[in-house]
């Protein structure tokens, strides 16, 4: 039961409700929004005039998407966010505003996060996800079809993915890694993008930073499958609907890249990208920000240390302190076991189920 | 899902409030929320003020308090991530819990936060339901595009809008369809481990996206067969009548000097 309250209040937890941000904080990125999504919607005007129903459509398909769950451990379900997805499928510019409809009708209909803070979710939800997915996710793939570079040159200024490019170039799991990469980032920056705000406008750094990022790195592998997995269905089904992707990539390549040792080899990195990140995140903690150090060159750092450090939030590992060690590897190592186990499943479900995916 | 609990009973009643101009109550609920937002944290009595105009609102909607009241606890899951300002804020201990190898110290401060942040999202989210109980949903995407809202984005809004339910239908039958092939005995999870269930899902979301395109290209062949040129056209929005414009700025200059009040107190 428990389990389950604190598998829903993750997944509510990127959508901030009115009230947290602090009024400056909520206009500033309300500006940020509105300045992007101007640029989308002239960017998006270019186009034929179809784009409108099929981005509204797409809009719908992404809130529908949302729905669709699977059990994973303990009552908590994976379901797909879809940003770093739309941006791959659409584009970026066409992603950006289908996610803030996602965005806008979740508040609007659901009172899923607040109005004020309507701008800052669409920002970290659906512009920053959509760049990442598209800066970082189409470079890579690209690379990864083995198409020439000058066929794809519409790049767009947004792109930033080229050293990615020479680090997977032309190898048969480029794609895979390239779709998960740009699907995880997009969660991670969102969930970073959540922090900062969060944080911003009062809430204790040392708390929301690694809370957010741990649960959003696991998170994020989910979402990382998914997309892979969906682009993969649609570029081997239809792939005449994604002529970003078919400009890039081939289905021969495609049919290569799905082999389960590269799956178990991607699974096996953005594992090991989130354990590395759970390494990090209590370190981080544990040395002073700036905020903190403007506290302690104040002197009422003092007051505020003991109950900064001696803290057991509801879901995060809290800052490393003596005994907290002990118990914070013991968590490692469940999850590096955890990760063992769900990457031989994949190699397991790649021997038995060769071919083309179906539909459940 | 959410999906269940939409407000759609309740945008036909008639009250003051629903036959009010959707411009007005959007504007107002923006400026409530602003307000509420830059009330500094344990000024209740300026929290109290909004909190008694947003329910003298309430009370003449035919919405019923009880409904708002209750749909408004919806963000009660984020207040876990607001419980930490209770021990984080610096302040005068009150009371120090004692947790294994851990003590917890409750601050006077962290706890005005605590509360401030808690009664700010709960009259926020009333006020967001209050809007969307009380008008349609059409209604609000022309108060946005008269707002100025680019037309493409409000063309979009209202065809995600139109689709969404037909959508998370379809979304519905594939999960029916998913669990009539995997069932579940008692005490055993239904389907096969968990890469098997993840790679259900992957198709179910590949499926959904195919279905979802060639939908909106039969939805474009059906506006080009009737005259679609690539632009929206609807009437112009009236001009607000004189005693709206009254209700708005008497509104929007109440929430200012309530707020003007919190911070000079």
């Amino acid at each position: 039961m428990l389990v389950q309250a604190l598998g829903q209040a993750m997944a509510l937890g990127m959508h901030i409700p009115d009230g947290f941000l602090s009024a400056p904080v909520a206009l500033l990125w309300w500006v940020l929004t509105v300045a992007a999504l101007a640029v989308a919607v002239q960017r998006v005007q270019g186009f034929d005039e179809r784009r409108v129903p099929l981005m509204g459509v797409m809009a719908a398909f992404i809130f529908a998407a949302q729905m669709l769950n699977f059990p994973v451990l303990g009552g908590t379900s994976g379901h797909l966010l879809g940003g770093a997805l739309a941006a791959l499928l659409l584009g970026p510019w066409a992603g950006m505003l289908v996610m803030a409809c996602v965005i806008a009708l979740q508040a609007l209909l659901f009172q899923d996060g607040g109005l004020l803070a309507l701008g800052a979710n669409i920002f970290n939800m659906g512009v920053a996800t959509a760049l990442v997915g598209h800066g970082v996710g189409m470079p890579l793939i690209r690379a990864a079809g083995g198409k020439p570079q000058r066929e794809a040159r519409r790049r767009s200024a947004v792109e930033v993915g080229m050293p990615l490019i020479r680090a997977a170039g032309g190898k048969p799991w480029g794609l895979i890694a390239a779709g998960f990469v740009a699907a995880w980032l997009s969660v991670m920056v969102a969930a970073f993008l959540t922090s900062l705000q969060l944080a911003l406008s009062g809430l204790a750094p040392a708390v929301v930073f690694p809370a957010m990022l741990f649960v959003h790195a696991f998170i994020g592998i989910g979402e990382g499958l998914i997309t892979v997995a969906a682009l993969a269905f649609v570029a081997t089904t239809r792939p005449d609907l994604v002529p970003a992707l078919a400009d890039s990539v081939d289905a021969n390549a495609l049919g290569r890249a799905m082999s389960r040792g590269a799956m178990l080899t991607v699974t096996l990195i953005g594992l090991a990208i989130a354990v590395g990140l759970t390494l990090i995140s209590p370190l981080a903690s544990v040395h002073p920000d700036g905020l903190e150090r403007v506290a302690e060159d104040h002197g009422f750092i003092e007051r505020a240390r003991d109950p900064l450090y001696n803290l057991l939030p509801d879901y995060t590992i809290p800052g490393l302190d003596g005994p907290l060690s002990t118990i914070l590897s013991g968590v490692i190592g469940l999850l590096i076991v955890f990760a063992l186990a769900y990457g031989i499943m994949l190699l397991i479900r790649g021997r038995r189920e060769p071919g083309p995916k179906t539909p459940g | 899902m959410a999906l269940t609990s939409s407000l759609d009973p309740y945008v036909d009643r008639d009250s003051p409030v629903h036959a009010l101009d959707a411009r007005v109550k959007l504007l107002l609920t923006l400026a409530l929320v602003l307000a509420l937002a830059l009330i500094p944290a344990g000024r209740w009595s300026a929290m109290i003020a909004i909190a008694a105009l947003l329910w003298w609102a309430v009370l003449r909607s035919a919405v019923g308090p009880g409904l708002i009241l209750r749909r408004a606890f919806i963000a009660a899951p984020f207040a876990l991530a607001a419980l930490t300002l209770v021990v984080t804020r610096p302040g005068a201990p009150l009371l120090r819990l004692p947790l294994g190898p851990l003590t917890l110290t409750v601050t006077d401060a962290g706890l005005v936060a605590f509360a401030s942040v808690i009664l700010k999202t709960w009259l926020s989210v009333q006020a967001a339901l209050l809007l969307m109980a009380t008008s349609r949903f059409t209604e609000v995407l022309g108060a946005l595009r008269s707002l100025g809202l680019p037309a493409v984005l409000v063309a979009m809004l209202g065809f995600a809008y139109r689709y969404l339910f037909v959508l998370v239908d379809e979304a519905e039958r594939l999960l029916r369809a998913r669990d009539s092939r995997a069932a579940a005995l008692p005490g055993r999870r239904a389907g096969g481990p968990i890469a098997w269930r993840a790679g259900v899902l992957e198709g179910m979301v590949g499926t959904l996206f195919v279905r979802a395109y060639e939908r909106s290209e039969r939805i474009h062949a059906a506006m080009l067969s009737r005259s679609y040129t690539g632009e929206f056209r609807s009437f112009p929005p009236r001009s607000l009548t004189t005693s709206e414009q009254g209700l708005l700025i008497a509104g929007a200059a109440l929430l200012a000097a309530i707020v003007w009040l919190a911070y000079w107190r």
